[in-house]
């Protein structure tokens, strides 16, 4: 016998079970009309695939599913399909849904059916399609489809499979006669899911009022070959819910937030259980099931089986109902069941108890009195809540506070309300608490989704702009940049052939790159054929080298276009970062490839270390000719600063008596473009910082969007700052103060991203990364500015100094 | 057949509010028995005249409120209340005495607040401090356990001449509790008050049975799961804790555990006073909080305050931190690692 544990609370309620078992186990005649929801489980309603006026055998296929949480149909009984359409369906809120009615034909003819001889013999996934087949959604509460439950997919260990046979609601008991006269099936159910998820333990629960139940149990499984462990707990309200009953027989509480597989227990009901032996054994899908029908107001109460979408009203007239003293109509038990105000509804898979109550069973709940806090509810609460706290805020609509105290790990299994001394609907409240917050939730996401939208266009509103005002920006520095070199010499040209040769540079780029991928592949081939000792390796040679010829001649006329290019503006110095970048990689490459050629030994060796010198040099060019780019955009960038300084002061004299309001918008909109450029750096810099952990051969390519981005970020800060200080000049002509703030700005900015720089460098060095010289160049080139920034700074103090 | 869409749970446990306002009721009746046994009529005629009172204030203020006052009076707190004060006070107090107790408790304390469920203070206690405060005579006008005098106990009517200010009280019928004797002991060590006055010795023996009784009501209730045993238990324990270190660091000076425990109102209080649900700490962690603090407080207010005994006082003021208890001892909830601390998060 294993341990039972114990779960806070619980109540003992009348059980009032015995009025149900005096009668064996009956069989329902056929009703006239047979009404079947399209959604008799959690999920998606089924589809018909039956139309007005099609007969159909008993067993037939009516409905399909429509999504993956969602089951088959079958018709109960022969007959006719006579309507599709809305009725009343069994549902707290009392509401129709689409229905198939069925017009019996008396002569029960079964579909063609076979079960399976072995169920062993079959993969996993075919039988859980066997129970999917026949429709099988749980049986005992919520009704979710049984097959995915039992099909779990392989990183779901399940460790324990429990049983749950526990009906712990008062005046249910079709578990009980189900485990009574068909212990048997459910035994063979149970290995067939154990078949399934391959659960290392198996527990059926039931309570100790059900002593005949737990013998035919106990009995029935002493013959299957599994090990299977009836476990007879203390009756209490409510340990047959989930996860009560988990606790109860295994001591281990569901995480909040998580479902019983997640900690590798699945729960199933005993009727299930019995519904997945006859769909693999006979073969027969769900079409009928077990229903409790019992009440004071029933002549001759007791169980049913009984075919889905049977009218209740047909139940009851079985039963002698007697009408003058049913006052009550409840569907489930009376703890959570729910009130029916018609009894035209059928009865589903999940229709586990109907009660036709007198007034004297279930008398109208007293009027509420005050909260006296007497902590009843407390005691009894089995998900250790305080139901009280939470009967305030709910009435006080604090939800906040009702979440806080965790209203939502509510069962509403109803214990609270039933013991309150002063009869306050607890259960209610909560009901209310939680719809309103789940509204309030869903509003919630609403207006988060619209905010993302809106945020998503207002940035690319901005990166347009953003894009805008580079791109006039590079204009204007090549513009100026041109001008100078105007002044210099005698230099032809102009300001617009600037962006042609720009285009037919990328041209060439492209080419050049298709010429060396087909030389790779070339030479993927020869080595290929020397491997395999081919007969056509002197074509292929002969392809390399003509290849080869290409792409050098390709490089060659990109590189001189390159050259040529006029005066190198950023994104050349960009493009030459590139390709140094390139170069490097490819040397490394190429330096493995010889490698691993030496270690075997292969004859293409001389010819590899040839290449690999060649691109040693190419690299070296390439590197050089960034350098060189760099250090003269340093020096221009010097003197560019040195004379907006001078264009500064001027226009501060100029613009003082201006309106100034121009160039603080400017200043606002270059701002937004500085920070979309700052997060847009972050995030390169974060994903370079994942991939170098994960050691991603992309690094090059990563750090170059990093340092590309880095660029984009100093140049707009550098816009930024320049703008600012234009407008601070302009704004405080007369005032020497935020000009120096500006610069003082301006210095611990430049300060701080060298210090970031120095870092990084370190960083490289340290890693032996090939970055390490860029990073270097870039360190001096900060250190500059920041010399530049420190000085301007000291000029301006200077300047306030003899003004005051 | 008119069926009604009700929500469930559709049944109840028999029981409701004022069942358990009258099986409290019912189980100060062996404290008030042994209370008249040992001061006459006294007692019995405050209870009565107290519960009158509350009935009569209590039906003024529904009224006043317009609520169903047959509703409101069936819960039969305002009884209660009454009962509760009527215990608390000296055997001969006045008739105007009660008259302003039950007055500020049930109008003031009570509805002033929103009614039952609604008030944050003890309304009996909040009725017990202020007559305390305001006419410290009358409401340490304690009579001598009679059996131990002479004269013998007051008759019914003589009693309510007293009571109703006819007559006025012989002097032989006043004295000071024990409480208010020890307290106001003066230099004498302990062990000379106690041979100096055998007749406090001989009080003492009054006391412990009616506290003996009060106990035994309290565990009537407890039995009948009217409330759990988390206050009175922490209560008394922590009142025993540490009068007793104090006696035992210097039983000259302090008195001894069980002298606190069965003088004044420790037992009454620890029963019906802290217990009271409306007023108390809500979850179990909470309660032990709740009741160990007021038996130190009790403690502190007795030995070091003004105030010879302190049960009111020291229950008020937890009331006033039992909300502060709630947030921060609330339970951990099923399938959750800790319990949520606090007000937010
Ligand atoms: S059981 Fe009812 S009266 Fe008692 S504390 Fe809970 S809600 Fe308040
Ligand atoms: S209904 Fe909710 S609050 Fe009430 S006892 Fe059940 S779980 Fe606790």
């Amino acid at each position: 016998m294993s341990r039972i544990w114990n779960f806070h609370g619980g109540i003992h309620p009348q059980e009032n079970k015995q009025q149900s078992l005096t009668i064996p186990l009956r069989q329902m005649p056929l009703p006239k009309r047979l009404t079947l929801p399209l959604q008799q489980h959690i999920g998606t309603p089924a589809i018909p695939t039956v139309k007005v006026g099609d007969k159909v055998l008993k067993g037939q296929r009516i409905a399909e599913p429509s999504g993956f949480v969602s089951i088959y149909m079958h018709a109960p009984t022969s007959g006719t399909i006579v309507e599709i359409g809305d009725y009343p369906v069994p549902h707290v809120s009392g509401m129709s849904a689409q229905c198939i009615i069925l017009e019996p034909d008396g002569n029960e003819t079964w579909i063609e059916h076979q079960g399976v001889e072995d169920f062993r013999t079959l993969e996993k996934a075919e039988l859980a399609e066997i129970i999917r087949c026949a429709g099988i959604s749980g049986m005992g509460g919520a009704g979710f489809p049984t097959n995915i439950k039992l099909h779990l997919s392989d990183d779901h260990i399940v460790n324990t499979l429990i049983i749950n046979g526990v009906e712990c609601e008062p005046y249910i008991t079709a578990d009980d006669m189900l485990m009574r006269e068909r212990a048997a099936e459910i035994i063979g159910g149970i290995e067939i899911a154990a078949y399934l998820i391959k659960p290392t333990h198996i527990l059926i629960g039931i309570e100790d009022n059900k002593p005949e139940a737990a013998v035919a149990m106990t009995e029935a499984a002493r013959t299957s070959k599994l090990n299977i462990e009836v476990v007879v707990l203390p009756t209490k309200y409510p340990s047959g819910g989930e996860r009560q009953l988990i606790k109860l027989v295994t001591g281990v509480e569901v995480p909040h937030g998580q479902l019983p597989a997640d900690i590798g227990i699945v729960v199933q009901n005993v009727g299930t259980m019995s519904a997945v032996y006859q769909a693999v054994h006979d073969g027969k899908p769900l079409i009928s099931r077990i229903t409790t029908l019992t009440g004071k107001a029933l002549s001759s109460p007791g169980n049913l089986e009984v075919l889905l979408g049977t009218p209740i009203a047909d139940l009851l007239d079985f039963c002698g109902v007697d009408s003058s003293k049913q006052s009550r109509l409840v569907m489930g038990g009376p703890m959570m069941g729910y009130t029916l105000n018609t009894a035209q509804i059928p009865v589903i898979k999940t229709s586990n108890c109907v009660i036709a109550g007198t007034l004297e069973e279930f008398p109208p709940a007293p009027p509420a009195q005050s909260c006296i806090r007497c902590g009843n509810c407390e005691q009894v609460c089995p998900a250790e809540l305080l139901p009280q706290q939470l009967h305030w805020f709910a009435k006080g609509k604090e939800f906040d506070k009702a979440l806080n105290h965790n209203l939502m790990d509510c069962i509403e299994c109803g214990a609270c309300s039933f013991v309150c001394p002063s009869n306050i609907p607890l259960v209610q409240y909560y009901r209310y608490a939680k719809s309103e917050i789940r509204n309030e939730q869903q509003e919630q996401r609403k207006a988060e989704q619209a905010r993302i939208r809106f945020e998503a266009r207002q940035a690319r509103l901005e990166a347009a702009q953003q894009e805008k005002e580079e791109r006039r920006k590079a204009r204007a520095e090549a513009a100026s940049k041109a001008q100078a070199a105007k002044r210099k010499a005698p230099v032809t040209t102009t300001t617009d052939s600037a962006i042609d040769p720009e285009a037919e540079l990328k041209q060439l780029k492209t080419q050049a790159a298709v010429a060396r991928t087909k030389l790779k592949k070339a030479e993927k081939a020869l080595q290929e054929a020397e491997q395999n000792g081919a007969d056509n390796i002197d074509q292929l040679k002969q392809d390399i080298e003509s290849a080869k010829q290409k792409s050098e001649l390709a490089q060659k006329a990109f590189s001189d276009a390159e050259n040529k290019a006029p005066a190198p503006a950023a994104p050349s110095l960009k493009d030459l970062k590139v390709a140094a970048a390139l170069a490097r990689t490819k040397v490394s490459k190429t330096e493995k490839v010889l490698a691993d050629a030496e270690a075997k030994g292969a004859p293409s060796v001389d010819q590899l270390k040839n290449s690999l010198q060649k691109l040693k040099e190419k690299a070296e060019q390439a590197q050089k000719a960034y350098n060189d780019a760099e250090a003269s955009e340093t020096a221009g960038n010097v003197s560019n600063a040195s004379s907006s300084q001078g264009t500064q002061s001027t226009a501060a004299s100029t613009s003082a008596a201006q309106p100034i309001d121009p160039p603080q918008n400017d200043v606002k909109a270059l701002k937004s473009a500085l920070a979309i450029a700052r997060t847009k750096l972050k995030k390169a810099e974060k994903a370079l910082a994942k991939a170098e952990e994960e050691g991603i051969e992309e690094l090059e390519d990563l750090k170059q969007a990093v340092a590309e981005q880095q660029a984009k970020t100093d140049s707009a800060a550098a816009a930024f700052a320049k703008a600012e200080a234009d407008c601070q000049t302009a704004k405080e002509a007369t005032n020497q103060g935020p000009d120096i703030k500006a610069l003082k700005t301006a210095a611990a900015a430049a300060r701080t991203k060298l210090k970031k720089t120095e870092k990084a460098l370190a960083d490289a060095q340290a890693q032996g990364s090939a970055s390490a010289e860029p990073l270097e160049k870039a360190l001096s080139g900060l250190q500059a500015k920041v010399v530049q920034a420190e000085k301007a700074l000291q000029e301006a103090q200077a300047q306030e100094a003899t003004l005051a | 057949m008119a069926l009604l869409r009700i929500t469930s749970p559709h049944i109840l446990k028999p029981g409701r509010t004022g069942n358990v306002m009258l099986q409290v009721i019912l189980a100060t009746l062996p404290g008030l028995a042994a209370l008249c046994y040992y001061f006459g009529w006294g007692p019995l005629i405050n209870v009565v005249w107290a519960a009158m009172l509350a009935v009569l204030f209590e039906v003024a203020v529904i009224r006043l409120r317009k609520r169903p006052v047959t509703f409101y009076l069936n819960d039969y707190s305002a009884i209660l209340t009454a009962v509760l004060l009527g215990l608390a006070l000296p055997p001969f107090a006045p008739w105007w005495v009660t008259f302003i107790g039950i007055f500020v408790a049930i109008v003031v304390a009570k509805h002033l607040y929103g009614g039952l469920g609604n008030n944050p203070f003890n309304p009996a206690m909040v009725g017990y401090a202020l007559l305390l405060i305001s006419f410290p005579v009358e409401m340490t006008r304690w009579a001598p356990p009679s059996l131990l005098t002479e004269s013998g106990n007051l008759g019914l009517i003589e009693t309510l001449k007293v009571i109703f200010e006819i007559v006025d009280l012989p002097d032989a019928y006043t004295m000071a509790t024990p409480l208010d004797t020890f307290k106001h002991k003066g230099a004498l060590t302990a062990e000379e008050l106690w041979s100096q006055s055998p007749l406090l010795s001989q009080g003492l023996d009054a006391w412990y049975a009616i506290s003996g009784a009060f106990a035994l009501g309290g565990l009537y209730l407890l039995i009948r799961k009217i409330y759990t045993w988390h206050i009175p238990v922490s209560m008394l324990v922590s009142l025993i804790l540490v009068s007793g270190f104090f006696y035992g660091s210097d039983p000259s000076n302090y008195a001894p555990p069980l002298f606190h425990l069965t003088t004044g109102a420790v037992v009454f209080g620890a029963f019906f006073i802290a217990t009271d649900p409306v007023t108390a700490a809500t979850s179990n962690k909470g309660k032990l909080f709740f009741g160990a603090i007021i038996g130190l407080l009790i403690y502190i207010i007795r030995t070091w305050g003004n105030y010879p005994d302190a049960v009111a006082f020291a229950v008020l003021l937890m009331n006033l931190s039992a909300p502060f208890l709630d947030y921060y001892t609330r339970p951990r909830t099923y399938g959750h690692k800790k319990s949520n601390r606090g007000i937010k998060g």
